[in-house]
């Protein structure tokens, strides 16, 4: 393994970058290992890595079905923030993006983690008083979002418009500094590579067909397009196609699928500083490194698997964009794509046991979970290798659709 | 010197048309008819940009929308501005503005170049192996620098004054494209007038490769005769719409296809009030993909100078606008097509060298055509390398040699070069269709396999070449009777795929370009590959190929080439990438239309609202309703006004439009039980012309809305929701009907909009009310507190509700929607010897606070349950069911501790609480603080006395008041908490939410 160094870059340019080695190796799958992920994401790659950094198991498979980060890590518009409203939530964010906040060291690869600010946009009354429980709720959970004036944000984001000629003039806005964005690719490499060192074997085009179980009812292997694997411990972290793997090992899992849209504009010079949301006129938006504004929709309205969504809903997203930056309007849309998301009643996570010993599960992170890549990993590695879920990890369990103990984040107005 | 390039007797542009267009604020003379390239290229402007990484000199590539170099920052003036167009679809105007982009200080001289010599260190990816100490540092030293390199031009910086317009529209067959097959389909399609048929192209002119063609014949005419006849046959056909600047962008589910086309940009002067956009929506009955295909450039070292074009746009550049990069020309080509542009260029004066890739007997019939023109071919050739900076003046050949290598190196000199590295039939839209493609090995190019919605393709887009085969698929795709076009043509295809040209100088192709704009060279794919990104995807992003501006349209199959070979696999087996909307970049504006201000969502307003403007309310927005929020007079703040209306109302009697809550008419002999199962409470023993406050749960247990409901008759009921909850309540309903209750037999009408809403309350509402009633006993025994009577308002019909939500006696009069405006200025005038008092939102939540009635949506959350707000009292215990009463059963439904709902009192009475704020027992504790809640309102109020009471004697002095939701509240009156505030914590004492007339009576007198 090569170091990445700016000193082992320069000596590679010499050598006409002929030392750098695989980042991952494409390994034949084994014929059992002591523990399989399902969905080679970031979330599942994370899983692996930290299973086999932090709770010493060797035998460990990744098994994706096309190419890792090729699901919703590779298309999301990546804004990472942990300024969430309940407890249990800020737990979780705020554990990630502590992770973040040291990823490309640990992992020796550049993941592009820039804490360049959040703003997430106030729009009428009610969002202010929504905005400002979440405010006063993150500061006494220790994470930081303040509450910044029209005038303010401008001054935070140059580029919006606070007159009142828009439809739903801006009334302020949450300010989380140390939200931000990364480099989704990044995430998905730098975890397989890391993972990849750790031993863990990263199986690409292996769809998972079925999970079978014992006559104890414990996990005992899983049938895949590349053979069959025996295993007594399955983690399953699919996102938007969750309901369909579970179903191969008999469970109903309760989430809906639906597209979610972004699209990038013609890269430009830096222009736009910060992240900026609206949950209220539906637009995110973001300017890549690269100079392309990111920008994401709010869901389709039907369920489904296709990649694909309605025009309407990406034209909406850039009515709004055109609303709050009407200089953007002559700027083109490069590229428009879908990913197929996977939302829960309550739109918070689900990482959990299930009635199958053996059998875990991480998904339902909708909109949303890119930025809980680091921490999710991190608690589900844990709660795999215990066999209990980490304390971070436990009020997302699945038994409290049946309690009523919901995470109700969706009833707070959140998004992305 | 003018048009030093111009090409004497060819092309299309119009010579009687002089103008002049701007190129780095020099003058540039132009024809109409020219594109900004053409224009360029005529005048010998040829190094018309910088690429994005290593800053390289670069002129135009191709003649069409594939374009990836010459990108331009155009200025129409007025803020008309925008970057990164293509110089190549550009038409050119009197008077055009155009920049190039990507350099500091200049185009000549730009410091970036040093790029270029440091690129070794450049290599794919190498940013994500560096730049990573020290930790904070990536955000601010590394970052910055990355950003301000990257980027191509600058966004325009005032907002566009432009319009946009949206169009939907229907038709049989939608052609996308209008090159030959494009028409022949046109015509076949639309020859019997049954079908009606759109044909869009993004050209100005329909033609597409027929433009520049100026050998074939096609039914006997010269092919733009043919073009001629065609476009003025199917302009007659009423079932054809043609659309010319229209270009397909996207292909959705159902076959709804997206076409934007452009309407102004062309024009220097467009008339005022013009929409430079039109976004078409299309339903097809059938999509007919007949896109064409792009021209691929060959891979070798410094393929990538100013003057080097494909083959094909070259050719186009000299017969279709007359102009030529030089006169001293080298086709390189490893196919047959590219031997037409030769013989074209030859035939228009130019000196012509032939390099064919291919051994002299892999060479067809075009190898005698170009003799015969007296053109000089090396066959068996590799290029190794091109000479010249900011154009080129050499290209390097050398013959290839039996064992894979090449023989002895010779340059030929010259000062163009067209290439050719074969074809890609231009699939985009079919991809975007779900239909599956497949790789022909004969073409080595992905075609169209399986058609997943009603779609096929016709011509190049499918691989097919040969002109009079284009016409007769074209024909067919049409499914018209009758004989296709025919043409006769000698123009070859067919072409030998070569990734990489063998070279004898390794070093050098490290500048084999790839992906032009975003300098991808064939040395970063396979480094990638060496790294381990296998499939096409990862190389995709690792490299960043094919992520540019023209989204490797002539990149794409040679990089997954590259990659094959580099895994000895075969380009299938290594896959394709998925091609994403839109076809081109394509603007915000178009999407966007007329959505903007005013226009962006609906403006819901009531029939009182240019009253309450005439009168200086302020508004606010709620869902979709503009709302009066209060009402100042003079130089009155909001909280001047708020407490004098609140104290109106409480003194003598306010007005208030509550026309905007929804409202919904349950009719039918099942309505009584349909509520029972949608309401908590019950409903069957109300009596007609008694009203009931309702509540309604989600399945899930949790509060959803409320409102007053009327039992109009006994198969009739008039329910109210709130105002932002009406269309879910409505959509809820109708959801269990259809779905759950179909037993029931009832109808669901939103009457909203029906009714006009004018709340009169006070303790002199019914003063001012009652003279302007007929048929309705007034009197307080007869029509008590919670009843509604229909009758006449001021002789209108109407339905009046004695109902409050301020804790006063009153009355809600519903009028029909066009009375609404005339009544409410009767009652306003009948209300003039009370002072009546108009008042908004902000003083009808102060007096319901003041009452410690709920707000759905501020005190719930969508997880609050009855229980929680203290209104189990409305949740049957007999009836059998009703929505969400199994969830209300849940364990942490029923769980100790739960929140509650309280009043909090500042105990400093002129602290006002932050709605949001967070409750706390020890405002001292550790990080993460435990919670117990969170204000959800808060108010000034004129009526609560300062020592907390609601006592009216003592109105007046007024103090702070507001209602909180807190873990196990209710037993927690009378104790002492901390709220949070913007410094840090504040005192409050907890009490029950009620803080005025506690038992109700002032309502009932
Ligand atoms: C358009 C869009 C924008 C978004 N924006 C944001 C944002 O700004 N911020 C944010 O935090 N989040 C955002 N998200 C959400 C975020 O992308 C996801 O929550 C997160 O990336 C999920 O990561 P994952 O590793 O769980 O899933 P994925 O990356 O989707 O990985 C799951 C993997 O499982 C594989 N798989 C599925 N079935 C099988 C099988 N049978 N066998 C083997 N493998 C299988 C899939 O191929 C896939 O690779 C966005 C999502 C989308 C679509």
């Amino acid at each position: 393994m090569t170091k990445f160094s700016a000193f082992n870059v320069a000596r590679n340019a010499f050598s006409a970058s002929k030392s750098w080695p695989k980042q991952w190796r494409n390994p034949e799958p084994r014929a059992s290992y002591d523990a399989v992920i399902i969905g080679g994401g970031g979330h599942g790659l994370g899983t692996a890595y930290y299973l086999a950094k932090e709770h010493g198991l060797t035998k460990i498979a990744v098994v994706e079905k096309g190419w890792i980060g090729g699901g919703n890590t590779g298309r999301n518009t990546t804004i990472i923030r942990s300024n969430y409203l309940y407890d249990e939530s800020a737990g979780i964010y705020e554990h990630s993006v502590k992770l973040w906040e040291k990823l490309s060291q640990e992992l020796n690869y550049n993941v592009m983690y820039s804490p360049r600010g959040v703003l997430m946009l106030a729009h009428n009354v009610h969002d202010v008083q929504s905005s400002m429980r979440h405010v006063y709720a993150d500061r006494l959970n220790g994470v930081d979002n303040e509450w910044l004036s029209p005038e303010e944000c401008k001054a935070f984001c140059p580029p919006l418009n606070i007159s009142n000629n828009i439809r739903y003039p801006v009334m302020g806005g949450a300010l989380q500094r140390r939200g931000g964005v990364a480099r989704h690719d990044a995430v998905a490499w730098g975890y397989a590579r890391g993972a990849d060192r750790l031993g863990v074997d990263i199986i690409q085009n292996c769809e998972v067909l079925r999970i079978d179980r014992d006559a104890a009812g414990t996990v005992s292997g899983i049938e895949t397009t590349r053979g069959y694997i025996k295993t007594a411990k399955v983690g399953v972290v699919a996102a938007g196609h969750t309901s369909v793997v579970m179903e191969r090992a008999g469970l109903r899992m309760p989430l809906e699928s639906f597209p979610l849209q972004a699209l990038v504009s013609e890269p430009i010079k830096p222009i736009f500083p910060c992240v900026v949301m609206s949950n209220t006129v539906h637009a995110y938006i973001s300017q890549s490194d690269k100079g392309e504004l990111v920008i994401g929709a709010g869901t389709d309205q039907y369920i489904s698997y296709s990649q694909q969504g309605g025009l309407h809903i990406a034209a909406h997203t850039l009515e709004a964009i055109c609303e709050l930056f009407p200089q953007f309007r002559r700027m083109r849309m490069l590229r428009n794509w879908g990913g197929i998301v996977d939302t829960t009643y309550d739109r918070s996570p689900i990482l959990s046991k299930t009635s199958i010993p053996g059998l875990y599960v991480n998904c339902g992170w909708g909109t949303g979970g890119f930025k809980a890549t680091p921490g999710s990993a991190h608690v589900f590695a844990a709660s795999m290798a215990n066999d209990e879920m980490h304390p971070i990890a436990a009020p997302f369990s699945l038994n409290r659709f049946q309690s009523g103990r919901l995470i109700d984040e969706a009833a707070a107005a959140v998004a992305h | 010197m003018s048009h030093a390039n111009r090409l004497a007797g060819r092309g299309r542009i119009d010579r009687s048309k002089p103008i002049i267009i701007q190129f780095n604020g020099r003058e540039v003379p132009a024809y109409h008819g020219d594109t900004a390239a053409s224009a360029l290229i005529a005048n010998g402007i040829l190094h018309v940009g910088r690429s994005f990484k290593y800053h390289r000199p670069r002129g135009v590539l191709a003649a069409g929308a594939e374009e990836p170099n010459a990108l331009l920052d155009i200025d129409r003036g007025n803020g008309r501005r925008d970057p990164n167009n293509r110089a190549t679809v550009v038409e050119a105007f009197d008077g055009l503005v155009t920049r190039s982009q990507n350099h500091w200080p200049s185009l000549k001289y730009d410091v970036g170049t040093l790029n270029d010599m440091a690129s070794p260190l450049f290599s794919a990816g190498f940013y994500y192996k560096t730049f990573m100490w020290p930790s904070a540092a990536w955000k601010r030293v590394y970052e910055p620098v990355i950003r301000r390199a990257a980027g191509l031009g600058k966004a325009p910086t005032v907002p566009d004054p432009d319009r946009y317009v949206h169009s939907h529209a229907h038709c049989d067959v939608l052609i996308s494209g209008a090159g030959p097959a494009g028409l022949a389909a046109a015509l076949a399609a639309s020859v019997d007038g049954s079908r009606r048929i759109i044909i869009a192209d993004e050209q100005n002119e329909f033609g597409g490769t027929l433009l520049h063609d100026l050998t074939s014949t096609i039914d006997g005419l010269s092919a733009s005769d043919w073009v001629a006849q065609t476009v003025a046959t199917l302009s007659q056909r009423s079932n054809v719409r043609m659309l010319p600047r229209t270009t397909v962008v996207a292909y959705y589910n159902h076959n709804h296809i997206a076409l934007n086309q452009r309407l102004t940009d062309h024009q220097s002067n467009p008339s005022k009030g013009m929409a430079r956009e039109r976004l078409w929506q299309v339903r097809a009955g059938e999509v007919i993909a007949a896109t064409g295909a792009h021209e691929r450039p060959l891979v070798f070292a410094g393929n990538d100078r100013p003057g080097m074009l494909l083959a094909d746009s070259l050719r186009a550049f000299i017969n279709r606008y007359g102009v030529t990069p030089g006169r001293n020309v080298v086709i390189a080509t490893s196919g047959a097509s590219a031997y037409q542009a030769a013989i074209d260029a030859k035939s228009a004066g130019l000196f012509v060298t032939i390099v064919d890739y291919r051994k002299r007997d892999e060479i067809g019939d075009e190898r005698l055509l170009a003799t015969q023109a007296g053109i000089e071919i090396l066959d068996n050739h590799s290029v190794i390398g091109s000479t010249g900076r900011t154009q080129v003046t050499g290209l390097i050949v050398a013959p290839k040699t039996a064992s894979g290598g090449v023989g002895d190196v010779r340059t030929l000199n010259c000062d163009a070069v067209g290439m050719s590295g074969g074809w890609t039939p231009v699939v985009h839209l079919v991809s975007q269709s779900r239909a599956k493609l497949v790789f022909d090995t004969a073409l080595d190019a992905f075609i169209p396999g399986e058609a997943y919605q009603s779609e096929r393709s016709a011509g190049a887009c499918r691989g097919v070449y040969a002109l009079d085969e284009c016409l007769a698929n074209g024909h067919e795709a049409g499914s018209g009777a009758g004989a296709a076009p025919s043409a006769k043509s000698s123009e070859a295809t067919g072409f030998e795929p070569v990734r990489l040209m063998p070279t004898n100088r390794q070093k050098l192709r490290d500048k084999a370009f790839v992906d032009f704009q975003n300098d991808v060279t064939a040395k970063d794919i396979n480094l990638a590959v060496q790294e381990g990104f296998q499939s096409i995807e990862h190389v995709k992003r690792y490299t960043t190929t094919g992520m540019a501006t023209d989204q490797g349209k002539t990149s794409n199959i040679n990089a997954l080439g590259i990659v094959a070979g580099a895994l000895e696999l075969t380009p299938p087996d290594v896959g394709t990438t998925t091609f994403r909307p839109p076809y081109t970049p394509t603007t915000f504006g178009a999407f966007a239309g007329q959505a903007r201000g005013v226009l962006f969502d609906p403006e819901r307003i009531t029939p009182m609202h240019d009253w309450a403007v005439k009168k200086g309310a302020k508004f606010e927005d709620v869902a979709l309703w503009k709302r009066a929020w209060y009402f100042p007079q003079g130089r009155e703040t909001m909280h001047d006004a708020v407490q004098r209306e609140c104290r109106a109302v409480r003194e003598s009697v306010g007005i208030f439009d509550a026309t905007t809550l929804g409202k919904i008419e349950v009719v039918g002999p099942d309505a009584a039980e349909f509520l029972n199962r949608i309401y908590t409470n019950s409903w069957l023993k109300l009596k007609p012309g008694r009203c009931r406050y309702g509540l309604m749960l989600k399945e899930d247990g949790y509060i959803m809305d409320d409102g007053v409901v009327a039992r109009v008759a006994d198969d009739r009921f008039h329910i109210t929701t709130t105002t932002g909850g009406a269309p879910r309540v409505l959509g809820h309903m109708e959801d269990y009907l259809q779905t759950e209750f179909t037993d029931l037999k009832l109808s669901l009408t939103s009457t909203t909009e029906q009714w006009a809403v004018i709340a009169v309350q006070g303790p002199n509402a019914r003063d001012v009310v009652a003279p302007l009633v007929s048929d309705i006993d007034m009197s307080n025994d007869a029509f008590p507190h919670m009843s509604m009577r229909e009758g006449k308002v001021c002789g209108v019909p109407c339905r009046l509700f004695r109902v409050s939500f301020t804790g006063e006696a009153g009355y809600e009069i519903n009028v029909p929607s066009d009375y609404g405006e005339a009544v409410w200025e009767a009652v306003y005038a009948a209300g003039q010897p009370y002072d009546i008092t108009p008042y908004g939102t902000e003083t009808m939540h102060v007096l319901r606070a003041e009452k410690g009635f709920i707000i759905v949506g501020q005190e719930t959350d969508g997880t609050v349950t009855p229980e929680d707000v203290g209104l189990s009292g409305l949740v049957s215990k007999v009836k059998a069911d009703f929505v969400g009463k199994r969830s209300l059963a849940r364990p942490d439904l029923v769980a100790e501790g739960r929140k509650q709902l309280v009043g909090l009192l500042t105990l400093d009475p002129d602290v006002l609480l932050d709605e949001g704020a967070q409750i706390v027992d020890d405002p001292q504790a550790a990080l993460p603080m435990p919670m117990l809640g969170h204000v959800t309102s808060s108010y000034v109020s004129p009526n609560v006395a300062r020592g907390g009471t609601g006592d009216p004697q003592q109105s007046g002095d007024g103090r702070s008041i507001a209602m909180a939701m807190i873990a196990g509240g209710h037993s927690r009156v009378g104790t002492r908490l901390y709220a949070t505030t913007r410094e840090g914590f504040t005192e409050v004492q907890v009490t029950k939410p009620v803080f005025f007339d506690p038992d109700g009576g002032r309502a009932n007198v």
